[in-house]
């Protein structure tokens, strides 16, 4: 496959990551733009801007046709789609074949399968990967629902097929409401995904969320490391790090191997990963989904192992190998992501448009910024709300601690609110110090949340 | 006449999702906190709803369409 000329079909930090990545191994960059990202600081980084059409996502970046359409128009031999957006779509991905383009991703059937929870759930059981007690695939209607919930215990959860990402999930605490609940989560997600299809999982209280990155090429498929992404809020991630702290060891040697397997058994190519709850109490760790892309918090396994994600996800798309063996992974000392939102933390995370007056940003060694805007730039109101991400690399956990707190309180943006106070007052936490946050720890800890508590 | 205005800017939707019934029609009778639509700004959606009771003359916003902080969306005859 060739890649010469890549259109980017995506936006904000992400877009200009990719064009740096492609800059370095000497590929034009075409961005994919909507009419007001046509001034975006990616649109300046990138040799080609395409305008793909107004602001709304869904008639821009999309619009299938018009990405598509673009990438036709000037010139370009391959695709990135980044995260979000078209990123999981196989129907996208395949159409991006389909128009004899390199598409930088996995397979459309390995993004189909992970994209259907239940029979992704299977999957990784069939790969010897962890999971929880639930249902053999998804629910029929002959299924002995109340039996089969009898076997996984109460409480539990409903989940829908086609959810993911902690959308379609309603929580069970007695067998009285199992039956009406099943029935309301079938409605749902019907109405949300077009796929009714509901299967059963256990619940788990207070659970780490950790994660196994992979890379693959169709038949070799390796790992790099592991990351703890557990401060989390309405399942939107906020701080991530890598390697995961506090994991045993038979914990951590066992997502590694199974998170491979599961790669190698569905012939994986491209970069993916195996998410994981992990019970502390129990020290078990079990699967929940696998994204088929590259994720925001790449960087953070980018820092621990001296490695370029998006290039080597480039370099398996174009040469269909993988030139990393697991004797090329050495890891070194810990890494911390910070989000940087512009929502405003005393006002309920309300989403914060306008334009950022003055940006500055920290410095010193092992501290990274990878911004979507630089001063000047306007946020707009149409798109996420991610600004920048602030990455921060030592030697071991708490000299990053360290290192982050000085980078967070170097950080100076004026122009619209921003979730910096929460990232602060997260890091300064003793539970996050001593390991015993949980994904739903700032939901529960009012004094996180300001004056929306 | 009084018109409903969007306090946020963003996306004003008439629908709750692309294959649903709008919220309210132009002719419709609207009480006073009843919703005519939605603004999505960075993927939060808010509710717009009539200060009034009423009968809804107009929607001056498009489905799908932009808004500013200030914009007029519809406007109600009340009675």
């Amino acid at each position: 496959m060739t890649v010469e000329k890549l259109l980017v079909a995506n936006r904000g930090e992400i877009a200009v990551r990719i064009i740096r990545a492609a800059r370095e191994l000497g590929i034009k960059t075409v961005l994919a733009a909507s009419e007001p990202d046509e001034g975006s600081y990616a649109a300046q980084l990138a040799d080609e801007v395409a305008i793909i059409g107004p602001a709304p996502a869904g008639k821009s970046y999309l619009n299938a046709e018009a990405v598509l359409e673009a990438a036709s128009a000037t010139g370009c031999d391959s695709l990135h789609p980044g995260y979000g957006f078209l990123s999981e779509n196989a129907g996208f991905a395949r159409a991006v074949v389909d128009r004899g383009l390199t598409w930088i991703g996995p397979s459309a059937d390995a993004i189909e399968l992970m994209g259907n929870k239940s029979r992704a759930r299977q999957a990784a059981k069939a790969a010897g990967v962890p999971t929880l007690r639930g249902s053999d695939g998804a629910l029929t209607p002959d299924s002995d629902i109340l039996g089969i919930a009898e076997t996984v215990g109460y409480p539990l959860v409903v989940k829908a097929s086609a959810g993911g990402g902690g959308r379609g999930i309603r929580l069970v605490t007695a067998a009285a409401d199992l039956l009406s609940t099943v029935e309301i989560a079938q409605a749902e997600a019907q109405a949300a995904f077009g796929d009714s299809t509901v299967y059963l999982e256990q619940f788990v209280h207070r659970a780490r969320h950790v994660e196994v990155q992979i890379i693959g090429d169709g038949a070799q498929v390796i790992h790099l490391g592991d990351r703890d992404c557990s401060l989390q809020r309405r399942q939107q991630k906020i701080v991530e790090e890598a390697p995961a702290p506090g994991l045993p060891d038979d914990v951590r040697a066992t997502i590694l191997a199974s998170s491979i397997e599961l790669g190698r058994q569905c012939h994986y190519s491209g970069l993916g990963t195996v998410e994981f709850l992990y019970n502390p109490d129990t020290q078990e760790a079990a699967f929940i989904e696998m994204n088929t892309r590259l994720q925001v918090e790449h960087p953070v396994t980018e820092m621990i192992t001296g490695l370029d994600l998006i290039r080597e996800q480039i370099l398996v798309a174009r040469d269909g190998a993988l030139r990393l063996t697991p004797e090329d992974i050495a890891f070194t000392g810990h890494a911390f992501e910070f989000r940087i939102n512009a929502e405003d933390p005393e006002n309920g995370f309300m989403p914060s448009p306008g334009t950022l007056e003055r940006l500055q940003w920290p410095g010193g060694p092992g501290v990274r910024i990878d911004s979507g805007v630089v001063a000047g730039s306007a946020v707009a109101p149409f798109y996420d709300s991610l600004l920048a991400k602030l990455i921060v690399w030592d030697s071991s956990r708490d000299q990053a601690m360290a290192r982050s707190a000085g980078a967070l309180s170097e950080v100076l943006i004026s122009g619209v609110k921003t979730t910096l106070p929460l990232l602060k007052a997260v890091l300064a936490r003793s539970e996050v110090v001593a390991v015993e946050h949980h994904s739903k720890f700032i939901e529960t800890t009012p004094d996180l949340l300001g004056a929306s508590a | 006449m009084t018109d409903i205005i969007s306090p946020l800017p963003g996306i004003f939707y008439r629908k709750p999702g692309p294959d649903k019934e709008p919220y309210a029609a132009v002719g419709d009778r609207i009480d006073a906190g009843q919703t005519v639509g939605v603004v999505e700004i960075m993927k939060q959606f808010s509710e717009v709803r009539s200060d009034v009771s009423g009968i809804l003359e107009s929607f001056a916003i498009e489905d799908s369409g932009t808004v500013n902080p200030g914009d007029v969306i519809a406007t109600v005859t009340e009675g």
